[in-house]
């Protein structure tokens, strides 16, 4: 089949994984994305699959230079995903993957609203199951209210969808005017996807309850989706750049005070996020690659983030900066790659996030935007502090925290050597990846002027945290939960429901006795009229059912003559 | 396993100061390199001098600091949602 979409061979392909076992299963599930992906590869540039039903023509497959590089990207962490996965014997998890992956790679195939409404929603469902997976009542909790925002996404895009559809008659996935309801209400829905402020606490509360791969696997789709999302329908849109630029700014303050190092990640993610929204609302040929490059190089040093750190959870059964540190003793593999990892998102030099991101902060001082630019340069200088030294120092260095344990298992150490080694040969030769971009490109990140500034930001930066640790001005890791946005509907919102549950339960008992006191007395008269010594229950003669007839006719017969 | 108790080159005191005085040094020469090239910028404030320098310390200094300040406002405790 020439126009097969990738999205169907993993979302099908799943099932039969279930089935499989042992090695072959393992190579099944290896193969699935490889066999996508080769598919993907063969489809000519500008594709189309389409299909009519119940009077709409569904574009299920519309091929473009963004959707592909997408496409591409969502492939190579599908298997990363699944290659981190092999040591756990867990094959709902690992089905649940491959369907997950093949719904965000529908969603950036999607041609029409419709279609992407669909897969979108999929892409949900089958999500909070990594979640789940973990199997603790606060795996359960999160999942559940992972799920819930998830939904209310999808009802937003509905809505938006018909709303959309029946005044301008089309159901085309293409630019959109935020302006019009339908065009507002599907801006809200990629928001929350996206994790604007204020609608960002889904992320940052279930990934870190997320099992060991599931927290890999969450990290790479979902999101980035939204971005995808964003950049096909609200490219240029000015209001994103000023959501971004909250973005990259507010969570690196929660990062520096959290203790769960994958919540450290989370945080970290929607910083990246901004970038991303940033160059989505400047809009620019040049900002738009930004946010495509970047979206593409934060996956994989993302992923590989992610990963070190679930090693470090699957090995130590411990993620609290305040339990760990010492670890490179344990496990210096891990520890190196996650190094990588962090000097990719860091934006070292020769890593990858230096030849993506700088796009967008380029495309920004280019329109003349200067506050966004130095807001934009704080959050660099912010996500190495957090990001690129907090996480590797407090898991691997600091203070000794005594825990030995084996280095991680062969098959994760594998999946983070080939993350670790995309994210470097992205940052070596950028123009391999340029060259996927959707616009053609002139930009040059290696100038003498990039490299020693970055550099005097970066290690400038690594002497503030030195000085601050030294001065033992550095925040201790304390365990302690820090209240966000998700404050409004865990506590008072919990009151509100509580208080509406005691409400109905009153109320429904209060009602239960109205009710009772009602029947009761409607029982009585009916005893009364229709018992056994009711006046209604006795048997009449025929003769007096003649005489009310008689009677009914003569009335009729009067009203007969009288009009 | 039988493991000896290895002592690693950072466990010593003396290796973590010379790193942090590499540190210093590193940092000084590039503020130096300021001198020896001519930058490209967007914005006249780029060709202060060591701005980057200056800005990534002081940026990294005021986030960590108040941060530390947004502790008072919201850190609870672990139990705080009652789901640990």
């Amino acid at each position: 089949m020439s126009s097969l979409n990738p999205a169907l061979i993993l979302v099908l392909g799943a099932l039969p994984a279930l089935m499989l076992k042992g090695h072959l299963r393992a190579v099944y599930i290896l193969l699935l994305p490889v066999l996508s992906f080769l598919q993907l590869y063969t489809l000519p540039a500008g594709s189309r699959a389409e299909f009519e039903i119940l009077g709409m023509l569904l574009t299920t497959l519309h091929l473009d230079k963004l959707s592909f590089m997408f496409a591409v990207i969502f492939h190579i962490a599908a298997f990363l995903s699944i290659l981190y996965s092999l040591h756990a014997r867990d094959r709902l998890q690992q089905m649940i993957t491959l369907i997950y992956a093949g719904c965000a790679i529908g969603v950036v195939l999607a041609g029409d609203l419709v279609t992407l409404f669909i897969y979108w929603e999929a892409a949900a469902l089958s999500s909070v199951f990594l979640i789940w997976a973990r199997r603790t009542p606060a795996s359960y909790a999160a999942g559940m209210r992972y799920l819930i925002v998830q939904v209310i996404s999808g009802l937003l895009l509905l809505a938006g969808i018909i709303l959309h559809a029946r005044t301008s008659g089309s159901i085309e996935f293409a630019q959109l005017d935020p302006g019009t309801p339908g065009g507002a209400l599907i801006f809200l829905a990629f928001g929350i996807k996206c994790a604007f402020p204020l609608l960002h606490n889904w992320l940052v509360d279930a990934y870190p309850q997320a099992t060991v791969t599931g927290a890999v696997v969450l990290s790479a789709f979902t999101t980035k989706m939204a971005i995808y999302a964003l950049a096909t329908a609200f490219a240029g849109t000015e209001i994103l750049i000023w959501i971004g630029l909250l973005m990259t700014a507010f969570p690196i303050f929660y990062a520096v005070i959290e203790n769960d190092l994958r919540r450290v990640l989370t945080y970290s993610m929607i910083n990246q996020l901004g970038f991303m929204v940033v160059g989505v609302g400047i809009g620019t040929e040049l900002a738009l690659n930004g946010t495509a490059a970047h979206a593409f190089a934060d996956i994989l040093f993302k992923a590989l983030l992610f990963m070190s750190m679930g090693a470090v959870l699957l090995r130590t059964g411990r993620i609290n900066g305040s339990d760990l540190g010492g670890l490179y003793k344990s496990m210096p593999v891990t520890a190196g790659f996650c190094v990588i990892g962090a000097a990719s998102i860091s934006a070292f030099p020769l890593f990858s996030a230096f030849v993506t991101k700088s796009m967008i902060m380029e495309a920004a001082a280019l329109e003349g935007y200067t506050l966004v630019w130095l807001v934009l340069l704080f959050a660099s200088a912010g996500v190495f502090h957090h990001a690129g030294i907090k996480i590797p120092y407090f898991a691997f260095f600091a203070h000794d925290s005594g825990i030995r344990c084996k280095e991680a298992p062969a098959s994760m150490l594998f999946a983070m050597a080939v993350a670790a080694v995309l994210s470097m040969c992205i940052g070596i030769f950028p123009h391999t990846l340029y060259a996927l971009l959707p616009y053609e490109t002139g930009y040059q990140p290696y100038t003498m002027t990039h490299v020693i500034t970055q550099l005097q930001l970066l290690f400038f930066s690594a002497l503030a945290f030195t000085w601050l640790v030294r001065q033992g001005l550095y925040p201790p890791e304390l365990r302690s939960v820090n209240l966000d946005a998700d404050w409004f509907y865990r506590k008072p919102g919990r009151w509100l429901a509580e208080y509406a549950m005691r409400s109905i339960v009153a109320g429904e008992q209060k009602m239960g006795v109205w009710i009772k006191r009602l029947s009761f007395s409607a029982g009585t008269r009916l005893h009364r009229h229709h018992g056994p010594q009711g006046l209604l229950a006795k048997t009449w003669p025929t003769g007096s059912m003649v005489l009310w007839v008689a009677f009914l006719l003569g009335v009729y017969l009067i009203f007969y003559y009288v009009y | 396993m039988n493991r000896k108790k290895h002592r690693y080159w950072l466990d010593s005191a003396d290796n973590v100061r010379k790193l942090v005085y590499g540190l210093y040094t590193l940092c000084a020469a590039l503020m130096l390199l300021d001198f020896f090239y001519h930058k490209h910028i967007y914005f006249p404030f780029e060709n202060w001098f060591g701005f980057f320098a200056w800005f990534g310390f002081i940026a990294c200094v005021a986030l960590v600091l108040l941060a530390k300040q947004m502790r008072k406002l919201v850190k609870r405790d672990e139990d705080y949602y009652g789901d640990v």
